[in-house]
């Protein structure tokens, strides 16, 4: 029957063209990507200066204990005897108790250097990336205490719970030969 | 004794009126007398972005693995093997991410925002599936995908869900694919990555809401096979379309089939299609009418969809963080809502002006305004192109797997007498050697 078989190879070659297309079209795109692309992989990071430490990255992270954590630039920091990052607003005392102290997990160290001056220091196996003391130390001192993603614990999500939650629009995918967007002092 | 409590309040009072912007040195850093060094900032390195080609290398001897077990071996058993493998590795072991579904986006992304290029190994991830289905059928969803192993794996009781029903659901997928694929366009967010069921159990953390919905799908996945992989994997929809131009793919029967039914109940998936009748000429005729309504209805639905999609895209831009936020302020400047919210607050301790703010949300609706058109017009298509084939009826002889639905499991290979002549010959074979 030639009419069958004529149309059998009909058939035939349009599949094998589309099969061609679709192949090509494939190539196409992984070509243009690759072409684009440079070798690194991208990391989510927080930009400090946009971050207004609302709390949810202690709570949005699909980590049970938050990828974000306190990060201080020393270099920043006052050394402030009454840190606004430290202390409870309206503490009882001036000094390290507990029921003195912002942080609700006690992740922050105060130490003495010289008067007047005392050392903060953030102990990342307690802080919950909660950012009571980011929004004090912002508000009221220098604004050396910020959240950062900690890219030992962060598990990169191609899409990061914590930016899709955040109302800032503060995180945004970094090169991950530069992990970290640190605050300097000569920032404007 | 003076009250630490109103040192501080008087302190905050002085420093509010005094320093209006944020992040100011209020305290400039001390030059100390002693010999104090200040510590350094901790800032951990991410792990070496070796792993990555890891698993692309992974993926690709999986992948060549899991054609040689469907295709040759025609195995079950090592096919159910390797996919529990695959699910322990890219699922529980990597943590799931990133996965060829989710590198659909990246893709996207790649393509339509210049600051952003695709890793090379996501690259890997996105096409090296697509192209061993274009030769070998999917063989991906069949073995190694983990999101479709976890569900193979709790699939005891399988129903078959009606053809109708099974075409209607699969809309989901194509419609979850188009927005995916839009809102990644726009540099929303990764919709399918946000929404993935199941990558809260490789992680054994995650959020509550996903993790019921997984724990829903799997439940369900107990009785309907693979609910996510048939009606809702963006991919899969893909891999349908190029599966069905595969150069080989999976056959029931070795050599030919002897028309015994046996197989015939044998696919959890309903992928396989019985012989054909041959049709009455009345039928014929009708069938042809039909045929050319439908044809000429293809583009009344893409027309249609496209309008649909462009109607909704100031609801389709609320996606965008943006878009939300703009149309807050102009709720909140206009008091048509009382008090702020976090968004509100920080776009003002910003100082952006709201005329900024509302200029890029307009362009940002606007191109929500093409991109939802060209969503409609696909969703339009999609319906139009599954009316068509709907109505188009394939001569077919034999029992076969449809080859767009096959995930290649495997299952039904051991329902085939001729498999099981094949096997006892091979067995005498190997005797006789």
């Amino acid at each position: 029957m030639p009419q069958r078989n004529d149309d059998v190879t009909r058939r035939r070659l349009l599949r094998d063209g589309l099969w061609g297309a679709c192949l090509a079209g494939i190539g196409g795109v992984a070509g243009f990507a690759a072409h684009k692309g440079q070798k690194v992989d991208w990391l989510w990071q927080i930009d400090p200066y946009k971050c207004i430490a609302c709390g949810n990255c202690a709570t949005h992270c699909v980590l049970e204990e938050s990828a974000v954590k306190c990060t201080h630039v020393y270099g920043i920091c006052g050394y402030c005897e009454i840190c606004f990052g430290f202390f409870d607003p309206e503490p009882l005392a001036i000094n390290e108790g507990a029921e003195n102290q912002m942080c609700p997990t006690g992740a922050i160290e105060r130490k003495f250097v010289e008067e007047p001056y005392y050392e903060y220091s953030i102990s990342k196996s307690l802080c919950n990336g909660c950012g009571k003391c980011v929004k004090g130390c912002n508000a009221f001192g220098n604004g050396s205490l910020f959240l950062q993603v900690q890219h030992d614990r962060c598990v990169n999500c191609n899409q990061c719970a914590i930016a899709a939650a955040c109302p800032s629009q503060a995180f945004r995918r970094v090169p991950a030969d530069q992990p970290y967007l640190l605050k300097s002092v000569d920032h404007v | 004794m003076v009250r630490p409590r109103l040192i501080l309040v008087a302190l905050a009072a002085l420093l509010v009126v005094g320093v209006a912007a944020l992040g100011l040195e209020r305290f400039p850093p001390p030059e100390f007398e002693t010999d104090y060094v200040r510590p350094t900032t901790t800032a951990p390195n991410p792990p070496q972005g070796l792993w990555e080609y890891v698993d692309a290398g992974v993926l690709a001897v999986t992948l060549v693995l899991a054609t040689v077990l469907i295709l040759r071996t025609r195995n079950r058993k090592l096919i159910f093997a390797l996919m529990l493998f695959c699910l322990a590795y890219f699922g529980f072991f990597r943590n799931g991410c990133v996965c060829p579904i989710g590198a659909v986006q990246n893709v996207t992304l790649t393509i339509f925002d210049p600051g952003y290029a695709i890793p090379l190994a996501v690259l890997v991830f996105f096409a090296l599936p697509l192209v061993f289905t274009l030769f070998f059928g999917r063989v991906f969803c069949g073995a190694v995908c983990p999101l479709g192993a976890i569900q193979d794996a709790v699939l005891i009781h399988p129903v078959r869900v009606p053809r109708w029903l099974e075409s209607g659901l699969r809309l989901i997928a194509y419609l979850y694919l188009g927005a995916g694929v839009l809102f990644a366009a726009m540099g929303a967010m990764f919709v399918i990555c946000r929404y993935d069921p199941f990558v809260g159990f490789f992680r054994l953390s995650g959020n509550w809401e996903m993790l019921v919905v997984g724990a829903c799908l799997l439940l369900i996945g107990m009785f309907v096979g693979r609910p996510y992989c048939r009606f809702l994997c963006p991919y899969g929809v893909i891999l349908r379309q190029l599966s069905r131009l595969s150069r080989w793919r999976v056959t029931i029967t070795p050599t030919d089939c002897i028309q015994c039914h046996l197989c015939e109940d044998a696919c959890p998936f309903g992928a396989i299609r019985k012989p054909t009748e041959p049709w009455p000429n009345k039928e014929y005729q009708v069938a042809r009418r039909r045929l050319a309504f439908l044809l000429v209805l293809l583009p009344v639905l893409i027309g249609a969809g496209g309008w649909a999609g462009y109607e909704l895209r100031q609801w389709l831009a609320m996606v965008h963080p943006e878009v939300r936020l703009a149309q807050r302020i102009y709720l909140e400047e206009n008091a048509l809502v009382e008090g702020t919210i976090d968004a509100s607050d920080a776009f003002r301790a910003l100082g952006r002006s709201s005329d900024e703010l509302y200029a890029a949300a307009t362009q940002l609706r606007d191109r929500f305004g093409i991109g939802g058109a060209l969503l409609g017009a696909f969703v339009g298509c999609v319906i139009g192109g599954k009316l068509l084939s709907l109505s188009v009826k394939r001569r077919r002889t034999d029992y076969e797997p449809d080859p767009a639905s096959c995930l290649a499991c495997g299952r039904c290979y051991r329902y085939c007498p001729k498999e099981h002549e094949r096997l006892k010959r091979g067995r005498e074979g190997l005797v006789r050697h």
